[in-house]
């Protein structure tokens, strides 16, 4: 076997489908009525890769993601649709079957480091118990790999940590404990939830950066879930924008900040909403915010909050279609930068409805400022 | 005054006192101060209707069913003297017959009717157990409301009054007082005794409760509106803080009526031959290996009642607190 | 330690209050004890000459600071009905109830404990609203009323246990069990139900915590989560909640060690108050508020052992 042989060989496993999502939908049965968290999500995702999954808070994408892992349980949630981890179905999995991916072959970084750690249990601890149930080490082998993976994500003085609870730490050291309890198993995907929401602005970046780091180590694919098109815009490969549990727009990221062609990512880009809620109000309907789940408009979703608004939207519920660009899909009967969208926009204008384009702001995120 | 207490935020540890019967005026309050915060709703984050259609709660069949039951016994306690009653003093040949048609209960050790004893006896629980609560609610609703809206000194003189009262034991205290009162055990000395062991929970209460409305806008807006603390105090926080209490009196009424078989038991309640459950219970309790429904029959009686007052409270508790939230 | 001080000092002050206000209390009652001690024998001479002896003349304050200078000598006084020495008979009687709550406690635990976490396991399952319901019975149950049952069931018609009567521990443990099993269940019932919910709903209340979410990412068993994870964090109300109960438990003991004829505390002070005997009440509310006050102090010590944040938090203070 030559060496170009090996590589393509190589790369072609790298390439390799790892998770497939086909219409994968989450409804919560609760006492108001049925609410559809998450509705038809198809996307597939290959080793070492990035996909983005961007919206406001109660768009539902922190249900995806977790209704990918399999973490939502109990009899009020109603999974459908099918997620393929290495070609094998998951979704029927028991959850005793589902412990044995958790951990070591997905693995997630929760928002708040402030209450993803238990309070009163060892650092120590909370990073070599699944380190011993994955990987059947004892406890001095646990501890000595516990003490790599922090001093890996970039905490000093590792030995000392162990025996600490993790109130003891800052925000930013905590959140680097929490990443290294989800790298401790070598996960072959990590979902990052909002991982730096929680953290001061100064902090946010490195996380990012570790993330990032650790993934090209690692080789690691990762779903990184944010409600900030700038975090993902130099990060994902792949970008899925969410509205009101459904994809709205979906392509390759430089695709879609070449030729967007939902209004509501160009709104979301146009002035990146300071959605700094805590993690408890993200599903909330507040007039403005992502429509009522449990009985949603007729029409499009978005219909009420966009410029580009038409009689149509409000009437018809616009399917997801693909745009010319591979990979590309959209849900907009106006779409961004084509004839009827500019109609569309233009009407709205002159009847007073819509103003013209706001100033684009000099800078779109925090990131990039 | 300090107290032994562990001064933890998100604990509200229930200063119990030490009340003589199974359940406790204090510990009922820290169930309630508690209340439905702990009670999490497992949808809440998906939970994305914000437009007030919460579901309709009613107060229910159970509440229903243990309303029924108490005006059921306080109606006959209440028409005693015109119902067609045996009488509840008078000796006769029938001594010791169990339950049967002619006499529903059976009879006691010299031949009385228990049934009749049961209605007349209801007429000294309730009596008792109203008259203490009332008396409870009046004292320790005043020193709730005094201290928690003036906070200062006086709160902590009034709560440490409080705090001192809730470590004796309860029972202790209402027997103190029972001797205090010399021989002269009647209603008003009973009443009285249960009635100051129930001035310190029913403060705590108050006070808990008018700290939270006093904080609230309304007050603030009526007091930059130069409205008479009297006035605030009468208008503004009174009739929120009510709900809470009158609630937490219906349960503490049960406690009350256990309170009153606890000094019955030790012979210290109303004097013979009036009756009262509990000493109708103390009395048959010789007599358990022959003639059980002496005790059984009062106590029967006297548990339901109690468990209904209970149920009655925690619903209507739910139901205000639904009220409170919107 | 600076916390340790500062709650000892705390426990100081209360010990004070409590044994002034009994002191107090218990002076305002009628029937002092010259006429007690005189009753039957001897006239107003007698009464004279028993007042002198115990200085029932000197202000109330002086006789409290004589009492309490007594009290830390070791020296409670003696009854006057039978002049039996106090402290004698707290030293009999004491050991019975200690058993007899730390008895009632260990059955409430062992019953509430596997229960609350069996419920709060499936929160709204048929087993959850049942021990509910059942437990709900047990807190509205009088303890007179729940003592009676048991007398009924098993002495008088299973004959089996004692209904009245107590074997000293150190004579025979099994024995001492058993002959104090009825009064035990008595006193755990409603204090079973109380840590039943408590624990339930904690429990229930962290298993909503993000960071059981992050040990079920991480692969862990329900098992483990549920008592690695979720049982330490939901057990401190239920700790401050057991300290707070042993009150209520000895309050409780008046009542119960008279009806199954217990030579405990409890029955002691009661027998004192109805004899109108009150130098044995003194000293018995002392002792039961120094229990109270010590088991509430060493609570506040295994908390802070058992939380972290506590620990640290105080010791930065």
């Amino acid at each position: 076997m030559t060496a170009t042989e090996a590589d393509t060989n190589l790369s072609v496993g790298q390439r390799a489908t790892l998770l497939e999502v086909v219409d994968l939908s989450t409804t919560f049965r609760t006492e108001r009525g049925m609410v559809h968290a998450v509705d038809g999500v198809t996307f597939t995702l290959d080793r070492g890769r990035t996909l983005g999954i961007v919206g406001e808070s109660g768009s539902g994408k922190t249900v995806l993601s977790r209704s990918i892992m399999g973490l939502l349980s109990g009899k009020n949630v109603i999974r459908t649709g099918s997620v393929k981890y290495e070609g094998t179905e998951i979704i029927g999995y028991s959850a005793k079957q589902m412990s044995n991916v958790w951990g070591a072959e997905m693995s997630m970084v929760f928002q708040d480091p402030m209450t993803s750690l238990n309070p009163v249990m060892k650092i120590g601890k909370q990073i070599t118990e699944s380190l011993r149930r994955h990987l059947g080490v004892d406890k001095d082998e646990a501890d000595k790999t516990a003490i790599a993976l922090l001093k890996s994500v970039g905490i000093p003085a590792p030995e000392q940590r162990l025996g600490e609870y993790p109130h003891q730490l800052s925000g930013g050291m905590r959140q680097r404990v929490t990443i290294s309890i989800a790298l401790a198993c070598g996960p072959k995907i990590l979902f990052a939830d909002e991982p730096t929401t929680a953290l001061d602005v100064t902090v946010q970046a490195q996380i990012l950066d570790l993330l990032d780091e650790q993934q090209r180590e690692r080789h690691m694919a990762m779903i990184l879930v944010t409600h900030d098109l700038g975090v993902v815009r130099t990060r994902a490969d792949e970008i899925i924008v969410m509205y009101g549990g459904k994809v709205v727009e979906q392509a390759p990221t430089s695709t879609l900040f070449a030729s967007m062609k939902m209004p509501y990512t160009e709104a979301l880009l146009r002035s990146i909403p300071r959605l700094d809620m805590p993690s408890h109000t993200r599903l909330d309907a507040i007039p403005g915010r992502p429509p009522n789940l449990i009985s949603p408009p007729a029409g499009c979703n978005f219909a009420a909050r966009c410029r580009y608004v038409q009689p149509r939207c409000l009437e018809e519920r616009p399917p997801l279609v693909a745009a010319a660009d591979p990979g590309h899909f959209y849900r907009c009967f106006f779409p961004v930068g084509t004839p009827e969208g500019d109609a569309a926009l233009q009407a709205n204008i002159s009847a007073g409805t819509a103003v013209a384009a706001p100033a684009t702001r000099s800078s779109t995120t925090s990131e990039e400022s | 005054m300090p107290a032994p207490s562990s001064d933890t935020p998100g604990v509200v540890p229930s200063k119990s006192s030490i009340f003589a019967g199974s359940g406790d005026l204090a510990t009922e309050i820290g169930r309630m101060a508690d209340g439905s915060a702990h009670e999490l709703d497992t949808m809440r984050e998906v939970d994305s209707d914000e437009d007030g259609r919460s579901a309709k709660k009613r107060l229910g069949p159970v509440f229903w069913v243990a309303a029924g039951w108490f005006l059921l016994v306080a109606l006959a306690a209440v028409l005693a003297p015109i119902l067609p009653l045996k009488s509840y003093t008078a000796p006769s040949a029938y001594i010791r017959q169990p339950p049967s048609a002619q006499f529903w209960f059976g009879t006691d050790t010299i031949g009385r009717d228990i049934f009749s004893r049961v209605v007349w006896g209801g007429r000294v629980s309730l009596a008792v157990a109203f008259a203490s609560i009332s008396f409870g609610v009046l004292v320790g609703g005043t020193i709730g409301i005094v201290s928690g809206y003036f906070r200062g000194r006086i709160e902590t003189l009034l709560m440490g009054f409080c705090d001192v009262l809730l470590s004796f034991p309860a029972l202790l205290l209402a027997l103190s007082i029972v001797a205090f009162r010399g021989d002269q055990r009647d209603l008003l000395t009973i009443s009285l005794a249960i009635g100051v062991v129930s001035i310190a929970p029913i403060a705590r209460l108050v006070r808990a409760n008018t700290l939270v409305y006093s904080q609230r806008e309304f007050v603030t807006a009526a007091r930059s509106l130069g409205a008479k603390r009297g006035r605030i105090i009468i208008r503004e926080i009174l009739p929120n803080v009510i709900f809470p209490v009158l609630s937490f009196s219906i349960i503490a009424i049960g406690l009350a009526i256990v309170a009153e078989g606890g000094l019955a038991f030790l012979g210290q309640s109303v004097q013979p031959p009036t009756p009262t459950w509990g000493g109708m219970i103390s009395d048959g309790r010789n007599y358990l290996a022959n003639a059980p429904w002496i005790s059984l029959m009062p106590c029967l009686v006297l548990f339901v009642t109690v468990v209904a007052l209970n149920l009655a409270g925690d619903r209507i508790r739910e139901y205000f607190d639904i009220k409170d939230n919107n | 330690m600076r916390f340790v001080r500062k709650k000892l000092v705390q426990l100081i002050v209360v010990m004070l209050c409590v044994t002034f206000f009994s002191f107090l209390l218990l002076e305002l009652l009628p029937g002092d004890t010259a006429t007690t001690l005189c009753a039957g024998a001897g006239g107003t001479e007698c009464i004279e000459q028993k007042t002198e002896e115990f200085h029932l003349n000197d202000p109330m304050p002086v006789r409290y600071v004589r009492w309490l200078g007594g009290v830390v000598t070791g020296d409670f006084g003696s009854s006057a009905r039978n002049a039996q020495p106090v402290s004698e008979a707290l030293q009999q009687r004491m050991p019975v109830t200690i058993e007899l709550l730390l008895y009632s406690q260990f059955l409430a635990l062992i019953i509430a404990v596997p229960v609350g976490i069996i419920a709060a396991q499936r929160a709204g399952g048929l087993f959850d609203r049942g021990s509910t319901g059942v437990l709900f019975l047990f807190l509205a149950i009088p303890n007179f009323m729940l003592a009676l049952v048991l007398i009924l069931i098993f002495p008088v018609k299973l004959k089996l246990l004692n209904a009245v009567g107590y074997t000293p521990f150190t004579e025979n443990p099994l024995k001492s069990l058993g002959s104090l099993l009825l009064p035990a269940i008595t006193l755990a019932a409603a204090e079973m139900a109380t840590y039943m919910r408590l624990l339930r709903t904690d429990l229930i209340a962290t298993m909503q915590e993000d960071y059981i979410t992050m040990a079920k990412a991480k692969g862990m068993s329900p098992r483990h989560i549920l008592l690695r994870h979720a049982f330490k964090p939901s057990s401190f109300s239920l700790i401050t909640v057991i300290g707070l109960n042993f009150g209520r438990l000895i309050g409780g003991t008046l009542l119960v060690e008279v009806i199954f004829s217990i030579n405990g505390l409890g029955k002691y002070t009661v027998d004192g108050i109805l004899g109108r005997d009150y130098i044995p009440v003194q000293g018995a509310i002392l002792v039961i508020a120094l229990g109270y006050v010590l088991v509430n102090f060493a609570v506040d010590m295994i908390y802070a052992a058992l939380d972290p944040r506590i620990r640290h938090a105080r010791s930065l203070v």
